[in-house]
């Protein structure tokens, strides 16, 4: 449990990095970049999994909360391996010609 | 060190290494392994989540088997041609994650208020936290299921869905997720918070449909971008809510890395995000603005094109949705590979918005093995393009109508393009004269160095292969 203010001030620095970061892909990247942040997103397995595993949760707690981590690993392991396979195929000039 | 800390240290580097995945997705060259970085962070997150007191597995592990196969399967079979879709689809899952983590960590804590009413109180800033994951969680859901449809063409037609007195319907609806917000968060304890609570599930779910559907096929791009940004906005507030910091970073790297994208699309296409969301472009409202264009286009056959091909020494090839819909993408390769042995410099002009997501024509092109080097975006290519002796046009449309820089009354006026009008000759591949996904009649086709090649792209351009393999 942190403090309201601390919160704020990571998320404000976590926005401007973020936009940092982004600036700086170039758009024949868009896709993987898009597909990779995307399973970023799937972050939310970590609250998914504290619901759905705390000894002392509800029956629905537990219910919603099995139901939110598979929706995350959809997203998670969806997410990284399709933008693992698109990654793939941008290769160097002599990379591999069938 | 206690075991508290040790958990937040790997939430830490957890953050650390999505920091360092997405910078190394900025060069070709790293992006793979960063992909990889970023994997492991989110690997790291979770085994530590997993150590935290009190923690049972079995439940657990039915949630991550089903999600990890959904995931892996789904990510196997897609085709290239369909990943605009999957990404959709996706992003929807983690905006349900969202909102049903939300909804969880509320019903905890109505269950410990009902049960103890004397040690339990709700937290303020929790609620409001709780609201937004839900309200934006649903949005993203239902907003990206929308899309995919859309995008995969099944029950839902790619064009916009306009009806009457949508706007206003829009307004009641919001209206309404307000006021239930209201009630929702100043009486967070009683029935009537948990009854508003439910409402606001499903009505965010119907605000997420009500908002994509009014969208055209060609302005996925920009929706797409939006519903990314939003999945990561989602996981933002479920980081207020649960007052985790690593779902704060990495929820707002994704949320600011969504509007970039958002932002760029819009900028490519000369138009307001405002303007997209609720104007309902390419539908019956905006048909039939600009001149309309009449003279005759040049038709000439596969031969004549082979000909005109075997001359040339510079090439450009602007790829298009139509490319992508005719699957072609193998057969382009293998023309501009034929282009290249015959002693011309080819080169893929892409404009950002060509296809049904931002950077889809790179992927295509990279899956038929095109090399990343010959893959140049307008700006590069613009400028020698009075140098170009062909530049080759295939299933793109709007994105190369002169129109958009010519004639102040067409709706794409202002929109950057790539400039195929100012080669010494333009071939077009298309299956008709129609117009594009705006509904913008598109000049080119009347230009006198344009040259018209119609047909199926991908037939069109095997024939062309087989005039320069047969010469």
């Amino acid at each position: 449990m942190e403090s309201i203010g601390l919160l704020f001030f990571v998320f404000v620095l976590a926005v401007f990095l973020g936009v940092e970061l982004i600036s700086k892909v170039p758009s024949q990247l868009h896709t993987p970049l898009m597909s990779g942040s995307n399973a970023i997103s799937g972050i939310t397995i970590v609250g998914a999994l504290i619901a759905a595993g705390l000894e002392t949760s509800q029956v629905f707690t537990v219910v919603l909360g099995v139901i939110a981590v598979a929706a995350a690993m959809i997203n998670v392991v969806g997410g990284y391996l399709v933008t693992d396979r698109m990654l793939a195929m941008f290769k160097k000039k002599d990379g591999g010609k069938p | 060190m206690s075991f508290e800390t040790f958990i937040n240290f790997s939430y830490i580097v957890a953050s650390i290494l999505f920091i360092f995945g997405l910078k190394m997705l900025s060069s070709a060259h790293t992006a793979r392994k960063g992909n990889m970085v970023s994997a492991l962070g989110m690997l790291i997150a979770i085994v530590a989540t997993l150590l935290l007191k009190g923690i049972a597995f079995k439940w657990i592990v039915v949630g991550v088997l089903i999600g990890s196969a959904v995931g892996a399967v789904s990510s196997y079979m897609v085709p290239m041609t369909s990943m605009p879709e999957m990404v959709a689809i996706f992003n929807g899952f983690g905006g349900l994650a969202s909102l049903l983590v939300g909804w969880a960590d509320y019903h905890t804590q109505f269950g410990h208020v009902l049960n103890h009413p004397e040690s339990f109180r709700f937290d303020t800033f929790t609620i409001v936290a709780t609201y937004l994951t839900v309200l934006i969680g649903g949005v993203t859901f239902s907003g990206s299921v929308v899309a995919y449809l859309k995008l995969a063409e099944k029950f839902i037609s790619g064009k916009p869905v306009l009806f009457k007195n949508q706007h206003l319907a829009n307004g009641l609806l919001l209206f309404l997720l307000l006021a239930l917000g209201a009630v929702y968060c100043i009486h967070p304890g009683s029935g009537y918070a948990y009854v508003a609570l439910v409402l606001i599930v499903i009505l965010s779910l119907i605000l997420g449909v009500m908002s994509v559907i009014p969208i055209g096929g060609a302005d996925m791009p920009v929706v797409i971008s939006l519903l990314n940004s939003y999945s990561g906005m989602a996981a933002t507030a479920a980081g207020f809510v649960l007052r985790n910091n690593v779902l704060i970073v990495a929820g707002s790297l994704v949320g600011a890395s969504g509007i970039i994208l958002t932002q760029i699309m819009c900028k490519a296409m000369n138009r307001s995000l405002s303007n997209v969301l609720f104007s309902g472009f390419g539908a019956a409202t905006n048909a039939g603005k600009g001149v309309a264009y009449k003279g005759e286009a040049k038709a000439i056959s596969a031969e004549d094109c082979y000909l005109i091909l075997e001359a040339a020494r510079s090439v450009a090839i602007v790829p298009g949705y139509g490319m992508a819909v005719a699957q072609a993408q193998h057969a382009v390769r293998e023309l501009g590979e034929l282009l290249m042995a015959n002693g011309a410099d080819v080169q893929y002009a892409i404009h950002p918005v060509a296809g049904r997501m931002p950077g889809h024509m790179n992927v295509l092109l990279a899956e038929a093995n095109v090399p990343y080097e010959q893959l140049v975006v307008p700006e590069d290519v613009n400028p020698n393009m009075p140098a170009v002796d062909v530049a080759i046009v295939i299933g793109a449309n709007d994105v190369v109508n002169p129109a958009a820089r010519e004639d102040s009354s067409s709706p794409l006026y202002g929109m950057p393009i790539i400039n195929v009008d100012q080669a010494k000759t333009c071939i077009v591949l298309k299956r008709s004269l129609a117009a594009g996904f705006a509904g913008v009649d598109n000049p080119l086709f009347f230009k006198e160095n344009t040259r018209m090649l119609f047909g199926d792209a991908k037939a069109t351009v095997q024939a062309l292969v087989a005039e320069f393999k047969s010469k």
